[in-house]
């Protein structure tokens, strides 16, 4: 078989410890689609250690900044830089090898497959065993315990044999994040990790997110302004895809710009 | 935590639903000993050339299920590997002189290598644009094997392909013992897609054929699976078209042309994709089909064939096979809670 590449990808690399020092860095980060400009010179920075949420109203460009982040979508102009590499240009699945982790905004699983088998293709990206065309997938059995205490982390472990496509929305939602998590990312992107849950899943993620932080930086969307005052340490704004605020969750709802543009209808009601 | 995995075990059984393990492990080996069995006994009961063509062309369709049934692409060229593999082990067995499964073994390394630029190319693309470009490659395949005809014998085809296989004059004249000869091979074909299937990289292809960008997400290089599985598939199909040419001893442009691309998808789809069973399954009601009809003199071949696609797709969408290992789960299982039930 000449098309057999057995090579392994690097490892995901362990969440570089060190506060203060920027993991992520975007330098006049620009997406244009045929004219419209999503996302605008956006120059974004996340401290590492650090919970940093992004927010601003539908179509303010969030969802494709992630989708620039992880390359699902390649900047028209900018910078991304992660520790310093500018990563703009890479494929989703090389970003994806240098530690960064995202989920979906629309919860994005494999219906058919159980949830330890979600856990258990995760965690074997890394290692190149899905090329093995020869082997048994019985090796990959060998994850199945660190899969189950993904599970067990995100409160899932007795599903773990359930196929995902039968699971209740908020457990689907778990799922991805324990997915997210599985390689241990030092950056982990959020895309709406609430949305369309009940009060009780909402702070159940929130519990979540806050156990799973230390040692990474997250980056967050999301409309829900008791998640973003509860979990942020910086809030990012931004509006028609550009940066219309930066600052700690306080300081960004004092904002008179923002407060006229986004919070003034929701900015107090959920404290 | 044991508890826990006791608890994985029951739900696994009781929620499968994958096409892939709907069966348990019994019933599945119980059919593996049923379908060795009958694949032995078929040029007892079949004419010994037919049952060869059920064969060759149920490793085809195997080949083409690997993609559109595990991968989710569908392939509207794999006559191009068939046929490029139908030509060169007639072209090596003819030239060289070698046993046929010598002369297969080339043509299959030949399809596989013409795969790569089209695989590459391919699976940039998805859905029906995939399917463009697998044909476009077979066409282009098929054009040049009509003009090179010093190599091909064009219209004619390459002719009088010899079965030399060691010195064995029964198996070199009598289509009956030739099958024996052949079957390990396509027993080889049928074993390595099982084997592609069932293994981690199977599993990948699933993740890529249910959610592609979530497969990225978690680092999977989509398109280098796409190409690889791309490149298997085309070297079953190699193996097939070999078998196939080999055993009529001869091979034509009927084997490149693209309603050999059309004809293998419908018996994929007929069997049930997803199911490496299924392939099989359709080859053989489709090619007993046309033996039927042609020796009772009926020219309407296609209208017969594709009015059974039509009623099959209509009624059982999953397909001969799908719908029959639905059944005989759900019998299983009826048994299975019965049996507790005593207990």
């Amino acid at each position: 078989m000449s098309a057999s590449p057995t090579t392994t990808e690097p490892l995901s690399q362990p969440p570089e410890s060190g506060t203060g020092t920027a993991i992520l860095r975007t330098v006049d980060l620009t997406k244009d689609f045929r004219g419209f400009t999503a996302v605008n010179s956006v120059n974004l920075e996340v401290a590492d250690n650090t919970i940093h949420a992004l927010v601003g109203p539908n179509g303010a460009g969030k969802t494709t900044l992630f989708n620039l982040l992880t390359g699902f979508l390649q900047p028209t102009s900018g910078q991304i830089l992660l520790r310093g590499d500018d990563i703009a240009g890479k494929q989703p699945e090389q970003i994806a090898h240098m530690g960064v982790a995202r989920s979906f905004q629309i919860t994005s699983l494999f219906d058919e497959m159980t949830l330890v088998e979600h856990l258990e293709l995760a965690l074997a990206s890394p290692t190149g065993l899905g090329y093995k065309f020869w082997s048994s997938r019985k090796r990959l059995g060998a994850f199945r315990e660190r899969s189950m205490e993904l599970l067990s982390e995100v409160g899932l472990a007795d599903r773990s044999g359930q196929r995902a496509g039968s699971l209740a929305y908020g457990q689907k939602r778990a799922l991805e994040i324990a997915l997210a998590l599985a390689n241990n990312p030092s950056l982990l992107l959020l895309d709406e990790p609430t949305a369309g849950m009940g009060i009780e899943d909402v702070d159940r993620t929130i519990e979540l997110v806050k156990k799973v932080s230390p040692g990474r930086a997250v980056v967050f969307v999301d409309h829900n302004m008791h998640v973003v005052g509860s979990l942020a340490d910086s809030v990012t704004v931004l509006q028609s895809g550009e940066v219309l605020a930066e600052g700690t969750y306080d300081q960004v709802r004092n904002d008179e710009r923002v407060i006229t543009a986004y919070l003034g209808e929701t900015g107090d009601t959920h404290e | 935590m044991s508890a826990q995995l006791t608890d994985t075990v029951r739900v696994e059984t009781a929620a499968s639903a994958a096409p892939e393990r709907r069966l348990n492990p019994f019933v599945r080996a119980a059919l593996l000993v049923v379908a060795l069995l009958v694949v032995l006994a078929l040029p007892w009961y079949i004419y010994p050339p037919v049952a060869m063509d059920i064969l060759a062309w149920g490793l085809f369709a195997i080949s083409v299920d690997l993609l559109l049934g595990f991968t989710g692409l569908l392939s509207f060229g794999h006559a191009a590997f068939w046929g490029m593999s139908a030509y060169t082990t007639g072209y090596i067995a003819t030239q060289v002189g070698v046993p046929f499964p010598v002369a297969i073994l080339g043509g299959t390394l030949a399809a596989m290598l013409i795969a790569i630029p089209t695989g590459y190319l391919a699976v940039r693309r998805t859905g029906i644009y995939f399917a463009m470009v697998t044909l476009a490659f077979a066409q282009m395949l098929y054009f040049i094997a009509n003009q090179a005809s010093d190599i091909t014998g064009g219209e004619n085809g390459l002719q009088g392909i010899p079965k030399t296989f060691f010195g064995i004059e029964l198996v070199e004249t009598d289509s009956f013992y030739f099958y024996y000869a052949a079957l390990p091979i396509i027993l080889l074909g049928a074993f390595i897609a099982w084997r592609t299937v069932s293994s981690p990289f199977g599993r990948v292809l699933l993740a890529i054929r249910d959610n592609p960008a979530r497969a990225r997400a978690l680092g999977y290089d989509v398109e280098r699976y796409k190409i690889m599985v791309f490149v298997i598939s085309a070297g079953i199909a190699g193996l097939a078209g070999g078998v196939f040419s080999v055993s009529h001893g001869f091979a034509s442009l009927q084997e490149l042309v693209w309603t050999t691309s059309g004809k293998v998808v419908l018996m994929t789809v007929l069997g049930g994709i997803g199911t490496l069973w299924g392939g099989p399954l359709g080859a053989a009601v489709v090619v007993l089909l046309e033996d039927q009809l042609a020796s009772s003199g009926f020219n309407g071949i296609g209208i017969i064939t594709g009015a059974i696609f039509i009623i099959i797709v209509l009624l059982f969408r999953k397909g001969i096979w799908g719908t029959a290992a639905d059944f005989i789960e759900r019998i299983r299982s009826g048994m299975a809670s019965r049996g507790r039930g005593d207990a």
